[in-house]
Order: structure tokens, then sequence, then C-alpha cells
């Protein structure tokens, strides 16, 4: 390999150091943390005629009643939905849903097909949201987060062609180390590394950036056991495999994909990672049969007032309004999000109402496109797994699940948050999935010619949630984040929003324990 | 260059929340003036027409409501964002601002007089 220019290796440090940066903010941010969930919650039985009226019927509403109800309080939800969930939800075939502005989708997917518009992984660690699931009884199949044979693409690199997520790491692993293995060797990092320490460091890199025998990473089969062969080795006659050339350092770097290589390295996309078989919202949907008529459906909440006895709840049905009626209970715990909830006249301090209309909620957009044939494992051989490009959709993902069927597939066309996601809910949910083939036919061009039917959910535009989730600073964690989840008189929040797990349906489930825990001690000891 | 290398850099490192990719990241919005401003962006929630929605909340209306009336009442919303509506300071220039606030005060039925200046929006930073 040639040397790197000044330039080169600046941004190659940029990268070590921006990533350790960026775990440092993120973890402030509190993101970078783990589950606080230990184990199945034991709540002692409450003082007869205790009650606790619950709003919203999501992971965390559902976690508190089933819970709140298991210790023996008496408990009612609210959902605004004809079904259980929120934000915990696939669309299968057969679907209908109307978004605000009136825009109805009619899902087509086949039989067997479906979209995760919300949550759709669930990290090993999150033991809370998967001790309910295994509760619910619903079978679990491996979430491939890292897939080597996917891609990384950006049209500023290779001249738009996506690549081997492979090569691209490989590459890059195997030219940082030579650079490390050149550096140690020059004595310059002699004040980091003692002499004996040197010796090894050399083996190190040897071994992980695949480098060979004068520890460079070129063409040979070192590197090709790494990134791959030209011909592969095989048996009989035709057995020699034909090593293949890494990519130039510069325009690795250049390209800007070796920023693609790295989310599976963050601990809550580590594997091994979960996802429901049958699509997330079987979790919903089960939890939601455990409380049968503990749930009361289509009921918009239009007023919260706590008074010296209790907290009632005014509603209309959210399908044609009609008569207000009430719902009253020593208690409320509410998870409805805080954009809705932030519009709701509701008795509380000045400090939780503050902390309520300060947090807004992301703008995020998930489109998945129904493909006549799998062609993404029949021509490609990607198997699950995403392919992350800088194009605005961002993110394609295969279907973890049927692999090596004959029949149709669904893609996760596009999943974005940020401004890419604030155009697209600017956009019909036409345009969105023409945005989606248009993105992906520069990485698939089977496409076009494979393409029958998608649907595009843009967070902003759901009717009943209004954003994807909380959207926490670090400033407004500080300044608002305890008054958001402190006990106001009769009245506590849980959900992803109260938690520091934004987006993680482990943080609704450990804010409903953290809540209701709470909440008990104060019942049982006024 | 160092545009792309960032955003690219941010698909990669973050620990984010329930993203491959945190929020606020992305290229920068390229439209120019209020139209393309409200079209590109504000029109995903408070709609096309500018009648807003209704759902489990309300996204308001901007045709016809009076509260635009007061220039700096927009311009405030705009950059900081309230109640479900989330802050665009980090999203938009000054002009950007401007442009748009200008646009909904002076569109969809509304005759608001007084023009909000970029170094208004200046002045919030």
């Amino acid at each position: 390999m040639t040397a790197p220019s000044r330039r080169s290796l600046f941004q190659m440090i940029g990268v070590v150091a921006g990533s350790a940066a960026m775990y440092h903010a993120m973890t402030e941010l509190g993101y970078a943390e783990g589950s606080s969930f230990e184990g199945p919650i034991k709540l002692s039985r409450p003082p007869a005629g205790s009650s606790v009226l619950i709003l919203g019927a999501g992971i965390a509403g559902m976690v508190a009643a089933m819970e709140l109800r298991d210790a023996g309080y008496k408990v009612q939800v609210l959902e605004y939905n004809g079904r259980p969930g929120g934000r915990n939800w696939s669309l299968y075939g057969g679907d209908t849903y109307t978004e605000l502005g009136g825009a109805t989708q009619h899902v087509q997917f086949d039989p067997g097909q479906y979209l995760n518009p919300g949550p759709w992984r669930l990290p090993f660690h999150h033991r809370g949201i998967l001790h309910y699931a295994r509760r619910m009884g619903v079978a679990m199949e491996p979430f491939i987060q890292v897939n080597y044979n996917a891609y990384v693409h950006s049209p500023n690199g290779y001249g738009g062609k996506p690549q081997r997520y492979r090569k691209i790491q490989a590459d890059f692993h195997g030219h940082v180390a030579e650079l490390l293995a050149k550096s140690t060797r020059q004595n310059a990092l002699d004040q980091a590394v003692s002499k004996e320490d040197r010796e090894i460091l050399m083996q190190a890199l040897q071994a992980w950036g695949a480098l060979d025998g004068n520890y460079e990473y070129k063409k040979g089969v070192a590197s090709s056991m790494r990134r791959g062969f030209d011909v592969d080795p095989g048996g009989g006659i035709k057995s020699v495999p034909v090593p293949s050339e890494p990519l130039a350092l510069s325009d690795l770097l250049r390209s800007g994909l070796w920023s693609a290589i790295g989310s599976g390295h963050n601990y809550e996309l580590q594997s091994t990672i979960f996802q429901p078989r049958g699509g997330m919202g079987t979790i919903g949907k089960a939890m939601g049969a455990n409380l049968g008529p503990l749930i009361e459906y289509n009921c918009k909440v239009t007023d919260v007032r706590q008074d010296g006895e209790g907290v009632t709840a005014t509603y209309v049905d959210s399908r044609n309004g009609g008569a207000p009626r009430t719902a009253r209970a020593q208690w409320c715990l509410c998870t409805i999000p805080t954009p809705i909830l932030a519009q709701i006249p509701m008795n509380v301090g000045a400090p939780m109402k503050a902390a309520i209309d300060q947090l807004p909620y992301l703008a995020a957009v998930k489109v998945g496109l129904q493909f006549k044939r799998r062609f993404w494992e029949e021509d490609e051989q990607i198997y699950g797994g995403i392919t992350y490009t800088s194009l605005p959709s961002t993110t394609i993902s295969y279907p973890m699940w049927d692999y090596y069927s004959a029949g149709k597939g669904v893609l996760l066309g596009a999943y974005t948050f940020g401004r890419p996601a604030y155009l697209a809910a600017s956009k019909s949910p036409q345009e969105r999935i023409h945005d989606a083939l248009r993105d992906g036919a520069k990485i698939h061009p089977q496409y076009p010619a494979e393409y029958e039917n998608g649907v595009a959910v843009a967070w902003h535009r759901v009717p009943w949630a209004m954003g994807c989730q909380g959207a926490w600073t670090e400033e407004a964690r500080d300044q608002h984040y305890n008054n958001l989840c402190a006990l106001d008189g009769r009245i506590l929040l849980a959900s992803e929003h109260a938690s520091r797990l934004p987006g993680w349906q482990e943080g609704s489930v450990t804010s409903a324990l953290d809540a209701i825990t709470r909440l008990h001690a104060r019942v049982v000891q006024p | 260059m160092m545009r792309r290398i960032c955003f690219v850099i941010f698909l990669m490192a973050l620990p984010a929340s329930a993203a491959d990719t945190p929020d606020m990241r992305g290229a920068p919005f390229a439209m120019q003036g209020g139209e393309a401003v409200y079209r590109g962006v504000c029109q995903g929630c408070h709609m096309a027409d500018a009648k807003g929605a209704s759902g489990a909340g309300t996204y308001p209306a901007l045709a016809g409501n009076q509260k635009l009336a007061e220039g700096g009442y927009v311009l405030s919303m705009v950059m900081n964002g309230n109640r479900g509506m989330p802050p665009f300071r980090d999203h938009f220039t000054n002009a950007q601002v401007a442009d748009v606030v200008n646009f909904v005060r002076s569109h969809f039925g509304n005759h608001y007089k007084g023009k909000i200046r970029e170094v208004d929006v200046q002045a919030l930073r």
C-alpha cells in the first residue's frame, strides 16, 4: 500500500477520536446505558379498593396494567386505537392505515409478510421487554444487525457502486493495522507502548488487520480470508483460490464508507438481537389479550383532572366523537405521547407541565416494499441484515425470516430519522415509496422489475403518536427529566419518553416498572 | 467534503437511541424561500392547506390563525418549538426561518403586517 497523505491520516485519526468523543457524549445523554431491569417485579397486596386508571395501551401502559392487576389493584386502561400495542405495531396485508392529513393506505402484502413501522429490534440485554415477551409466549428469532455480505453505499464513493460490508471493513481494519504497525516499528509510539508490549502489539495488529508476514495489508490469502477472494477455493481440479485486491486507503477514506461499518459495535446493536416471529406487534397483541376487558378501546382522552381523592379522565369515542364519558380511579398512570399530552388539559404542577410541553417527538420514516421475488437472496446472497446508504433512504433491511423461500419478500426500503424524515413526512405516502424505490434502485437494479406494492409510515403523521420517540437533549434532560418522572399528586407518567433508553421498548418497560413501584410505595405507606 | 464526512461519521458512531442514525443529522435543508421551506418541511404536520390535522392530538391550523398576528410568536415557535412542535433552530438558516415565518403570515388567508428579518432570527440564537 502507498503511504497515505498527511490529510488522509488526519481524517483517519478523526474517525477514531471522533468515535470516542461521540461515545462519551452519547453516554452523557443516557443513550449508551444498559437496562435497569432486575427481574420480575413483586408488589405487595395494596389496601382493598385501590385503583389505577392507565392512559394508553402501549407497552408501558400494558406492563403496568398487568403488574398492578396481579398485585390486586382495580385497573382500567383507556386506549385511543382499536388495538393494543401503541408503537409496538406491525402492518400486514389487509390492514388499513390512515395518517394525519387523511391519506389512507391499504396494505397489500402477501400473507406472512409485514412491516414493523416502529420498533423492530430487541437487544439481548433488554431483559425487561424480553421477560414480558416470554411471559406472553411470543416466539423469538434472531435479528441480523450486521451482514458482511450486505452493502454500504454512497454516491460519492466508487462511482456510486455499492460495496460489500465485508470488503470495506476488512480493508479499513487492514490499512489501519498496517499504519499502526509501521508507526510502532518506527518507534513513533514509544511513549504510549512499552518495549515489552511492542512485540505483542505487532502480533495483535497482524492478526487483527490480516497483515502479511511483513506487516503489510495487501493482496494475498491473509487479506482475502477477510475480504473474500476473486475466485473462492473449491474442490477438485478447479480448486485454486484467486485472492482479491484490497481497496486503496485514499479511495476508501474519501468514499466515506468506513463510517457505515460501525453500527454493530454499539452496545444496543450487538449480537444477539431478537425479533418476535411474525412481527413486533405480536407482543402488544398478546399483552392486549392478556388484559382482555380491562382495556377500553377507541377512547380519545380530552381532559385529566385530579382532586384530593382521585383522578377523572374525560374521553370521547376516537372514531366518531359523541357524548363525553368519564373514568375515575384513585391514581392515574399516563403513557400518552408528550406531543399529545401537552394539548390535553391536566391539572398537574408547573414543573411536570413544563417538562411535558418541552418534549416533542422525533421525526422518523419507514417504508416497506414488497417484491415479487427475494432477489437479494437469489442474486446477491444477502440473507437478512442491513445495507446502509448516504442517500436519504439511509437504511435498507432484508427480511429475517423465510430465508430461501421461493416466494415474495418485503424489504424495509427506508428507515430514516432527522432531516430526511422531515422531508418525507411532507410528502404523500406514494411519494415516500417512490423516493425509496429511487434510492434503492441505485443499490439493487432489480427494484423496478420486481416491485409490487408498498406502505410508508411517517411518524409525525401518526395520529396517535405525532412522532416516533421523545426528542431529549442533554440540557432538557438536566432541567426536566426528574420533573417528568416525579409523582404529581395522584398522576405520574411512564413511557420510553420517561426513560434513559429513548425509543426503545425497554425504556417503556423499565419506566413503567419504576413508576408503579414508586406509586405502590406511596399507596401502601401514605 | 467535510460536510459529507461528518454526516457519515454519525451514520456509524451512534450508539443512538433506537436509531442507527441519531436525529438532527442529515444533509442541511437546501430549499430557499418561504414557500419552499413550508412545502418541504412544515406541511409535514401543518398540512399542505395549512389547516392542520387532528387525531389523538392536534396540529394547529396556520390558515386564518390569529396567533400569527404576532410575528415574534411565530418566530419563537419555529426556533424553539413547544407542546409537540420540535425546535428548528438547528435545522434552518436565519434566512430560511425569516422567509417561512413571513410566508405563513402572508398566505393561507393571513394578511399580517410587519416582516421578520434575519437579524430578528439571529437575536434568538
